[in-house]
């Protein structure tokens, strides 16, 4: 089983150094989509191993590739919007919402 | 008799209230003027039936035996605090609450017809009779309690509709001074009373729900007056400073009646109501508001009985109040306020006669029925001729445009009317036969003489007092001298519109028979009747006092003569300070400004100021410093925020991780 894991942490720790460091908002979502799927890659391996009779992990990462395909969505048009109004696509060119 | 009169003679004006109230600013001034009377009209014919059914029909549960019975005509549990603290809303109909009923709906009839000519060029006309709907709703809610919590409520909203009413100028702002002080003085004398219902329920409602009284409600006053003796016995053991705690708890209500009815030393509050329309001050001082403290002392009678200490409490201050103000009365030059003064005199006289009606005990009876009979057969009559005489007053003010008799003066010539009756009024309350303050008075005053010769004598002076100085106003107004102005200038004085007379008349003619009713036939402290009689020495005496005080103020005041300046010369300072009242208002003003608020205030105020606001103040200061110093957090860049999130996350995993080891 921990054979399995340790791609899912690189991939969590990946994402959290991708989301932290890049500025351009499509590679933030890239990062974000990495965090996702390592979560999911944790409920298909922990159903496999510690509970072989029932299939709630796969149907549950079934949900949540579902619901991250209709987020990513969002969080395209958004971007694209954001890039009409400022001219491009760099999250430090969108820092107004503060004190 | 069913419950619809009665829930109607509740319902009608306070509906009025409301639809005055709310709808008034809609309506015209001759519609909403109508309607008051109307209604006020209809309520009189409702509580003449109540009335005449009580007394007349001969129904069994109405009359028993020759003896009037005290009929809960409904009484609906309202509120039950606990077991035996219950208080209801009823409808309780004995003798003195049909006979209230009939004078105030009749005075407040009158008043409301007079209002209609009286204040028909005043802003606010609407506003005004819903207020006068108000105020009789409040004092018919009172006289009709079953229980001393809903007299209470009532009571309270009789203070209400006062301030109101005397603050109904309320750009003057002597008004707006006056009404305060009103409503200010009885709410303090009010206080008293609260306690004093508290102190008598809490030991009432403790005693065994099957002991001697029963499992009743601990405020009802069929309960407490049918068993007075159970009552003291439920206090017994119990003392406060010497004297027994019932007789406190009924002294602390009396003082609740001492605020509303003007005794002193709560009576400061009376002479300034005097700044509200001259019909209210009518409706005020004839049957509302000051009568209700005299219709508490009856409405508890049998209690006040039994600790015959509160009894002489009653007498002793009424005695005094009543010597005070008709002394005052004789040297004030505003005729509202000799008026409000002779007023304070004769609710004094009403109280003096209650606190006479107790007797030594003879066979185990303790009181005399006569001072009580008396009594309230001094309120009916008092209470028609002082409505007349305020009217009255109020059409003088209305030809004259002043309060004051020195722009008054041999007016008889050109108000014949308002003349005739107002004569009729002094007449009556000076205790002149046939009128009908004679009857009542003469009761009284026989009442007082059997108690003890003392109080018979003190108060045979104070009715010649009230003579004398109600001739005097009567002899400035009418007779004195003309005064000049009438013919210099074009506008002569002339009566009153008949809407202003009508009640006039009306009240005259009342006052002249009222003394002939039989009045001891239907109202009396045990239900049984009393059969009048006139006591010759008494009335002798009082008729010699009272035609002597009249003769000497015909001599002083009938033609203008310099004897009462040379009189007024003789001790300045004394009639200085009977015109100021002898300075009651500024030994308040001094207690109040000099004392109470310049010393315990200002510490209260600065505990307030500095230890309260002190405390809120430093929270809101101490908020506003941290936010002030952690908003640049809040940078937003959204990379820094999940940096934080990332740490507070491992930090936690961190926490849950050593927990668990």
């Amino acid at each position: 089983m921990l054979w399995y894991l340790v791609p899912s942490v690189i991939m969590f720790a990946a994402g959290v150094y991708g989301f932290c460091t890049r500025k351009n908002m499509i590679a933030l979502l890239i990062s974000l989509e990495l965090m996702l799927n390592s979560a999911d890659l944790n409920f298909v391996v922990f159903n496999r191993f510690l509970f072989p009779g029932s299939m709630e992990g796969m149907v549950f990462t079934l949900f949540a590739i579902a619901i991250a395909a209709a987020e990513t969505a969002i969080a395209i048009a958004i971007i694209i919007n954001i890039y009409r109004a400022v001219g491009n696509t760099d999250i430090n060119s969108v820092k107004q919402m503060k004190f | 008799m069913g419950t619809t009169l009665p829930i109607l003679i509740l319902a009608i004006p306070f509906a009025m209230f409301l639809i005055l109230g709310i709808g008034g600013v809609k309506m015209s001034r001759k519609l909403a003027g109508i309607l008051g009377i109307c209604a006020n009209g209809t309520l009189a014919v409702l509580a003449y039936i109540v009335a005449f059914t009580y007394f007349f029909s001969g129904d069994a549960a109405f009359i028993l035996d020759g003896v009037r019975q005290q009929v809960q005509i409904f009484d609906v549990t309202w509120l039950a605090f606990t077991e035996r603290m219950v208080v209801n809303i009823g409808f309780l109909l004995d003798p003195i609450c049909a006979m209230m009923l009939v004078v105030i709906t009749t005075i407040s009839f009158m008043v409301h017809l007079y209002s209609w000519g009286y204040m028909e060029h005043e802003p606010g006309f609407q506003r005004y009779y819903a207020f006068l709907s108000l105020f009789t709703f409040s004092m018919l809610g009172l006289v009709v309690a079953t229980n001393i919590f809903q007299m209470y409520i009532f009571w309270e909203l009789v203070g209400v509709s006062s301030y109101l009413l005397i603050g109904f100028f309320y750009k003057l702002p002597s008004a707006v001074a006056a009404s305060k002080k009103a409503f200010i003085v009885t709410r303090f004398a009010d206080l008293f009373m609260l306690i004093g219902i508290l102190v008598l329920s809490y030991y009432v409602s403790h005693t065994p729900a099957d002991g001697p009284l029963g499992g009743a409600s601990a405020f009802n006053f069929l309960m407490l007056n049918s068993n007075p003796g159970n009552v003291l016995a439920s206090t017994v053991g119990a003392t406060f400073m010497g004297g027994s705690v019932l007789t406190w708890a009924m002294i602390f209500i009396f003082v609740g009646g001492m605020g509303k009815s003007a005794m002193m030393p709560l009576h400061i509050w009376l002479p300034d109501a005097m700044e509200g329309p001259t019909p209210v001050s009518a409706l005020i001082h004839a049957a509302t508001m000051v009568v209700a403290g005299v219709y508490l002392v009856a409405r508890f009678f049998p209690v006040f009985c039994i600790v015959p200490d509160s009894l002489t409490f009653i007498t002793v201050v009424g005695a005094i109040t009543a010597f005070y103000a008709a002394v005052v009365a004789c040297a004030q030059i505003d005729i509202k306020r000799i008026l409000a003064f002779s007023t304070i005199s004769q609710i004094a006289f009403m109280m003096v006669a209650l606190g006479c009606a107790y007797n030594e005990p003879v066979e185990g009876v303790h009181y005399s029925g006569l001072g009580y009979m008396a009594g309230m057969f001094h309120l009916f009559t008092h209470a028609m001729f002082k409505a007349l005489l305020f009217l009255g007053a109020g059409c003088l003010i209305h030809a004259v445009h002043s309060n004051n008799y020195t722009e008054m003066g041999g007016l008889r010539k050109y108000m014949p009317i308002c003349h005739i009756t107002f004569l009729i009024g002094c007449l009556a309350i000076a205790g002149i036969w046939p009128f009908s303050g004679f009857f009542s008075k003469d009761e009284m005053l026989a009442a007082m003489f059997s108690r003890h010769w003392f109080w018979g004598a003190w108060m045979t002076m104070v009715a010649g007092l009230t003579a004398f100085y109600m001739f005097r106003m009567y002899y400035m107004v009418f007779w004195w001298e003309e005064n000049p102005k009438y013919r210099e200038s074009g506008h002569k004085p002339h009566d009153a519109p008949w809407q202003m007379s009508l009640p006039l008349i009306i009240l005259a003619l009342v006052s002249c028979v009222a003394g002939f009713i039989p009045f001891g036939e239907f109202v009396t402290f045990n239900g049984e009747p009393y059969h009048i009689h006139i006591e010759p020495s008494v009335a002798a005496t009082s008729l010699t006092v009272a035609v002597a005080a009249i003769a000497l103020a015909t001599v002083m005041y009938a033609k203008k003569n310099p004897l009462p300046s040379k009189i007024k010369n003789l001790w300045p300072g004394l009639w200085t300070a009977a015109n100021r009242r002898f300075y009651w208002d500024e030994i308040y003003q001094f207690i109040t400004h000099r004392f109470i608020f310049n010393i315990i205030c200002r510490g209260i105020a600065w505990f307030d100021r500095h230890i309260i606001d002190g405390t809120m103040d430093a929270m809101a200061t101490v908020t506003q410093w941290c936010s002030v110093r952690i908003k640049g957090m809040q940078s937003g860049s959204i990379q820094t925020y999940v940096i934080w999130y990332f740490i507070g996350a491992v930090l936690l995993a961190a926490v849950t991780w050593i927990c668990i080891l």
